[in-house]
């Protein structure tokens, strides 16, 4: 019988022969993540525990973002936390504000991670590193101090659901557009508990970043992990990044899903998904005239260079609307240099948005745009429940970065043919 | 091990946004975060919310994000056990990994809040003693049983680590 890539990894690093969905099992971690709001749990665990030692300074990664740079005292003494046991463990892998991004961005950047590997992180969106191939999926704070403890984790094996996406992507269409759609399709418990598998070939030809999107947002389907192969586009990526030798995984062809969701997609439209849930999804065309207080574009899932390079290139020349705020914050720091140098940046601040440090803030109602009560904001997030961003009396849209420039500038949600 | 207490009803799709707002994320004491459990979608709940009490919720509890304060603000107003028809992967290991009993039950729509419910947890056994109806659930597998018996997982991690 075939296994699937993720199988073929959980297999590898539990040191199994085989494994069928509902096993538990327990596997070796190649990277074990924790944030400012994560760790802390972890690391009074791991003090709780009696053991002195990580098992590895060079696995454990620690990255201070959610509420960071800090937002208040509390959260500065979190922030104190991590520093103190990172340099206390010398763990190698802790950033601090200035090298710091949104981890799930500065990961793959710095080539943390490769293909085939497996992560863990105490955020819900490590799934993000599907993209590149490796099984990626979020734990809690305890799972973090006890792989801190041993370096392993327990798993109970997840199903697994493909996704062939066939067609032409139409311009303005992205891999935003391609999960938010999925999600709308499947319920945001659609693939609960499982591992979702993207494909096809419109899969083949989409950029990495857009894979990123994709990848970032498998668990707002309930999903485990979402993976793609590695392939020409992977190895490109991750060539000059990571530093040592991976193994690919490739599906095999009699692999068993327990479903196969096929689309032609090439007359998908850009999507949004309304308040307050990721599955409430319609085109951006259809949805008439949803008015603006905030336009957000970043975050773990749009806030790399090729979002904001879209998002300039239709805030070029123009201004945003009166009285909107346009906050845009790029993922890294490595971005955000990019984006200078370009001269993104300065086309974002003629426009009159604000670019900010890399931050978690907004996107989880931190910090960097709080919603006041009855505020409307559209968002290249990837959570829009009620009061996510803020006030609980506010609405949060989700959509792409090219949706959420063009409705930057005319005020209200807009497709950007229209710009 | 035996839990009574008085059901409080949810919906559906209860995310961990819904159970604990991310703005009180600065904090790691299961008391403080229990003062604000459930606080966006219902807030009263953390005062009216007694000792042993038990949530009884529709399908995917928990989803969204992987904050184990969720579960933490639920033990921490002092509710016993969740009881849904279905648990989002992350809510599932986080509540196992700190001892927050949890049951799967399909029918979840024929108790009504302020029902009085006990749990048998060992034999996944659900009474509702004001409507006089028994539930059978799954117990829990053997492997996470143990965790739970160990006293979490850190415990069951250093007893094997020595």
């Amino acid at each position: 019988m075939g296994y699937t890539i993720a199988e073929k990894i959980l297999i590898a690093h539990a040191g199994l022969k085989s494994i069928k969905p509902d096993q538990f099992i327990e596997v070796k971690v190649d990277v074990a993540l924790g944030n400012d709001i994560t760790a802390p749990i972890a690391i009074s665990e791991f003090k709780k525990s009696g053991v002195k030692k990580v098992f590895d300074n060079k696995k454990i990664v620690l990255v201070p973002d959610h509420f960071a740079p800090a937002k208040d005292l509390r959260s500065a003494n979190q922030c104190k936390i991590l520093a103190d046991f990172a340099q206390e463990q010398k763990i190698e892998n802790y950033f601090e504000v200035g090298c710091m991004g949104i981890e799930h961005a500065l990961l793959p950047e710095k080539g943390i991670v490769a293909p085939g590997d497996l992560v863990i992180g105490a955020d819900s969106h490590t799934c993000t590193y599907g993209a590149l191939g490796a099984y990626a999926c979020g734990v809690g704070s305890t799972d973090l101090a006890r792989a801190f403890i041993d370096g392993k984790c327990w798993f109970k094996v997840p199903g697994q659901i493909k996704f062939v996406y066939k067609g032409k992507l139409k311009k303005w269409v992205s891999g935003k557009d391609l999960i938010l759609f999925t999600i709308g399709q499947i319920g945001v418990d659609g693939a609960i508990y499982k591992v979702m598998e993207f494909s096809g070939p419109v899969i083949k030809k989409l950029p990495m970043d857009d894979r990123f999107s994709m990848s970032n947002m498998a668990i707002e389907a309930g999903g485990r992990a979402g993976l793609i192969e590695p392939d020409e586009i992977t190895a490109a990526y991750c060539k000059n990044r990571v530093k040592r030798k991976y193994k690919v995984y490739q599906s095999d062809p009699d692999a068993q899903y327990e479903k196969v969701y096929e689309w032609d997609i090439s007359d998908l439209e850009p999507q949004v998904a309304c308040p307050h849930l990721p599955s409430n999804v319609k085109p951006a065309s259809e949805l008439g005239n949803i008015k603006l207080d905030q336009v957000v574009i970043g975050s773990c899932t749009n806030g790399r260079i090729s979002d904001l390079r879209i998002a300039a290139k239709i805030l070029k020349g123009k201004k945003v609307k009166t009285g909107l705020r346009l906050i845009i914050f790029p993922a890294t720091q490595d971005i955000y240099l990019q984006s200078v140098k370009e001269g993104l940046a300065e086309i974002f601040v003629k426009a009159g948005g604000i670019f900010s440090t890399p931050t978690c803030g907004p996107c989880l109602g931190g910090h960097m745009g709080i919603l006041a009560d009855g505020e409307v904001c559209l968002a290249t997030t990837n959570r829009n429940f009620l009061g996510r961003m803020g006030s609980p009396k506010s609405f949060v849209y989700l959509s792409s970065p090219a949706v959420a420039a063009a409705s930057a500038i005319t005020g209200a949600i807009t497709h950007p043919d229209k710009i | 091990m035996i839990i009574k207490g008085k059901v409080h009803k949810f919906g559906e799709d209860i995310n961990t946004d819904d159970i604990i707002a991310a703005k009180y994320l600065i904090s790691v004491d299961a008391k403080e975060l229990g003062s604000h459990c459930m606080e966006t979608i219902a807030p009263d709940f953390s005062k009216k919310v007694q000792p042993g009490d038990i949530i009884v919720a529709g399908k995917n509890f928990g989803c969204g994000s992987s904050r184990e304060h969720a579960p933490l603000a639920i033990k921490g107003c002092g509710v016993s056990a969740v009881i849904a028809k279905s648990f989002a992967g992350i809510f599932f290991r986080n509540s196992i990994n700190i001892g927050l009993p949890f049951l799967k039950l399909e029918n979840t729509e024929e108790i009504k809040d302020g029902d009085l419910v006990e749990i048998d947890l060992a034999k996944g056994v659900i009474k509702n003693l004001t409507q006089d109806k028994t539930y059978q659930t799954d117990p829990f597998p053997e492997f996470l049983q143990d965790i739970i018996e160990k006293g979490g997982l850190i415990n069951y991690v250093k007893q094997r680590v020595k």
